[in-house]
């Protein structure tokens, strides 16, 4: 039981049963793979739930039922499509440059797993806590749009180049928002790692304790990432009534449920890190000196708080996706760099200037 | 060499075909699109995917057959277009429609229009990249298509009206379910305004995009919601009134803005003059009996007739050369959809795809009325 409120209890006694018959750099290794294992296991266990979830909300949204058949309510639809999904023929244009047009579904997934690698997801469960790791899921995230960009460009189809452009620009614009309005809270925490960020808001969230700014930052946050993620009225890369399907029309079989896949675990990591730094992480909600509420919340499990936290970001992107429509390419640029940017940067030295006279809580 | 270098940097065009396959052309449209960039210099549509040759098949048929081919063209307004068909016919007979006949087919047609509508909100959010609306849209228009599925056994291609009158009378639900209809929709349709017409984003991509003026709209040939829109006074329910138009109070919806956003409000309001007129008929059906008496074999005398009808998407005309025989000798559809097609690439110069598909969502396509 004391494992699932502090893991570092289980990960050390791995460490310390791993140490007992190996050399220091065997357990390295072994732990390593052991790492390995257990993010693809999550990958794919993320990737099984998200899909469900996403039809099953969109269902609610718009008066259906969803899947009902494969299952008891369908909860075995995703593996059916999986099945399908791999047994079909891996279709490959004629005038495509193979090699990229392979290499683009991994370099998609390789990125997400990296930046998966940071994630706190409870007390003790984090694979990497760097010193910089804000900075790094920040730039890690990032290196999704060159899978996008040599899916687009490989595919030899206009359809999917206008796509993968379309991306390539929106990704990049608004990456800055998403990295300023979380330096935002930088400003507060004083550091980049993670773990610190959330050991910070023992007291209370940052959104909470931050003022207005915080809130600011949080909705430019929620925005800016819907948008790196191309999703909801974002997802002009995929624009399916403009492009088909965009910079992945040309795909098909496995390679397909990666791109697909690839967008729900970025969508995961998204929300993680908006949970994270906004909205304390693993951390309970804790108000002031109200001892009873406090230690009451400290009963719930960080690991339950922490995926209740990201559950409720991926309700919100999904509610997003299935309410607006989608905007063009130049009012998403014009959002960006003439609305969110500025905000931001503004927004930022009203926080400085907050965190300076120490206003915050 | 050094010469085709420089044009290939110059001439940044290139061309992209949209369609027959794709999502949002609706059917089986092409559009050869000239790009630059992003930026649409030229749409050039190729028609004739679906081409099934209905009019010379009509040569062939005899007028009660005809009837049937009209709701494979604009099977949304399907039918309005036998309505057209058979007035035609019926003002080459000379045969007096019993009232009743009229009153139904007006209730019906309106309610045609109103399922046509509802249908095209759907797609236009669809188009936009909102799914949901889609869904929304087929949610009311379900009922609908339950009441004619009650009046006369099909849901989509009715093929209620023959020449003379109409193949059943009424179902005795008819008026009880139209009317829980009426008050159902008028509660549902302030919603569509809540999801699509309020949105801010929905206006920014609909104000002001594809303007269309009024001279344009009447060189072009633009009728229907599209160019009444632009402020074309072109209802030919209100200018030249059939069946039971007449009689009823509605107004012509006209704006003089002629964009994207003008065409969809002028839509929502052709919805509210539906239920209006359907209200207003609902309880006035009068007795008698539900068609005229014509013989097996109809056969028109020698002579020319033309008949126009306004279906959801504009003006629909017929126009009947008899020579006496049983089939006509030559028959010609004027389609909305055709006219409303030819001034696309007028409207999408310089806008982007992404307008571009809207523009082709608010004219509101159906293809196989294009080709016939």
């Amino acid at each position: 039981m004391k494992a699932l409120y502090d893991f570092s209890y289980l990960t050390s006694a791995i460490h310390e049963w791993l140490s007992s018959f190996l050399s220091p750099n065997g357990v390295l290794i072994t732990e390593m793979i052991l790492v390995g294992i257990a993010f693809m296991l999550f990958f794919a266990v993320l990737g099984l739930v998200l899909v469900y979830a996403e039809r099953k909300v969109s269902a609610f949204f718009q008066q259906r039922l969803g899947p009902m058949r494969v299952g008891k309510w369908g909860t075995a639809q995703t593996i059916a499509d999986v099945i399908k999904l791999l047994m079909k023929e891996p279709v490959i244009n004629r005038e495509a440059d193979r090699f990229l047009f392979n290499l683009a579904p991994y370099i998609i997934m390789i990125a997400a797993f990296m930046a998966m690698a940071a994630l706190p997801f409870a007390k003790g469960l984090q694979a990497l806590d760097f010193d910089i790791g804000i900075l790094y899921v920040a730039a890690v995230s990032s290196l999704g749009v060159i899978g996008i960009l040599l899916a687009g460009w490989s595919s030899n189809n206009k359809y999917s180049l206008i796509g993968a452009m379309r991306a390539g620009a929106q990704i990049i614009s608004y990456e800055l928002s998403v990295a300023l309005s979380l330096l935002t809270i930088v400003v507060l925490t004083g550091s980049l790692q993670l773990s610190v960020i959330v050991e910070s808001q023992a007291d209370g969230w940052w959104i909470f304790k931050g003022h207005i700014p915080a809130m600011i930052a949080f909705l430019i946050f929620l925005i800016a990432s819907t948008a790196e993620t191309n999703r909801g009225p974002f997802d002009l890369a995929e624009a399916e009534s403009e492009l088909t399907a965009g910079f992945h029309t040309e795909y098909s079989g496995m390679k397909f449920a990666f791109f697909f896949l690839a967008e729900f675990a970025n969508m995961f990591i998204v929300s993680a890190i908006g949970a994270t730094v906004f909205l304390g992480g693993w951390m309970p909600l804790h108000i002031g000196n109200w001892q009873g509420f406090n230690a009451i919340m400290d009963y719930i499990p960080p690991i339950f708080w922490f995926f209740g936290k990201v559950s409720f970001m991926i309700f919100l992107m999904m509610w997003f996706r299935w309410t607006f429509p989608r905007l063009r390419i130049d009012q998403l640029l014009t959002l960006e760099w003439k609305y969110l940017l500025p905000i931001n940067l503004v927004n930022i030295l009203v926080m400085a200037f907050i965190g300076l006279v120490g206003w915050h809580f | 060499m050094e010469e085709t270098i420089t044009t290939a940097l110059e001439s940044q065009e290139y061309f992209i075909n949209m369609g027959p396959q794709h999502p949002s052309t609706h059917g089986v449209l092409r559009l050869v699109l000239s790009l630059d960039g992003e930026i649409i210099r030229k749409v050039e549509p190729h028609i004739g995917y679906i081409h099934r040759s209905i009019e010379k098949m009509c040569e062939h048929d005899s007028y009660q057959q005809i009837v049937h081919l009209t709701d494979r063209m604009d099977y949304l307004s399907c039918h309005i277009n036998n309505e057209a068909v058979c007035l035609a016919v019926e003002m080459g007979l000379q045969v007096e429609i019993p009232e009743r006949v009229k009153v139904i087919r007006t209730i019906i047609g309106e309610l045609t229009r109103l399922s046509s509508h509802q249908l095209w909100w759907g797609v236009m959010g669809m188009d936009l990249g909102a799914i949901t609306t889609f869904l929304y849209g087929f949610r009311d228009r379900e009922l609908i298509t339950d009441i004619f599925e009650e009046t006369c056994g099909a849901r989509l291609t009715m093929n209620y009206n023959v020449p003379g009158g109409l193949m059943f009378d009424i179902h005795p639900n008819f008026q009880k379910r139209t009317k829980d209809f009426v008050t159902y929709f008028k509660k549902k349709l302030p919603e569509y305004d809540d999801l699509l017409s309020n949105n801010v984003i929905f206006r920014e991509r609909t104000i002001g995009i594809g303007k269309l003026s009024k001279e344009d709209a009447i060189s072009f040939g633009v009728t229907g919601p599209t160019g009444r829109a632009s402020g074309f006074s072109c209802d030919v329910r209100k200018h030249y009134p059939y069946s039971a138009y007449d009689r009823v109070q509605f107004k012509e919806i006209l704006r003089t803005e002629g964009d994207c956003f003008a065409r969809y409000q002028c839509r929502i309001a052709e919805m509210w003059e539906s239920l209006s007129i359907i209200e207003q008929l609902i309880d006035n059906i009068p007795e008698g009996p539900f068609k005229a008496p014509t013989k097996a074999v109809i056969k028109l005398p020698k002579g020319e007739w033309y008949q126009k009808v306004e279906t959801a998407r504009g003006e629909f005309g017929v126009y009947i050369i008899s020579e006496g025989q049983k089939s006509p000798y030559r028959l010609k559809f004027r389609s909305p959809g055709f006219s409303n097609l030819s001034a696309l690439d007028h409207m999408a110069r310089g806008c982007k795809i992404a307008d571009l598909v809207a523009i082709m969502s608010t004219i509101d396509l159906v293809i196989p009325d294009i080709d016939r």
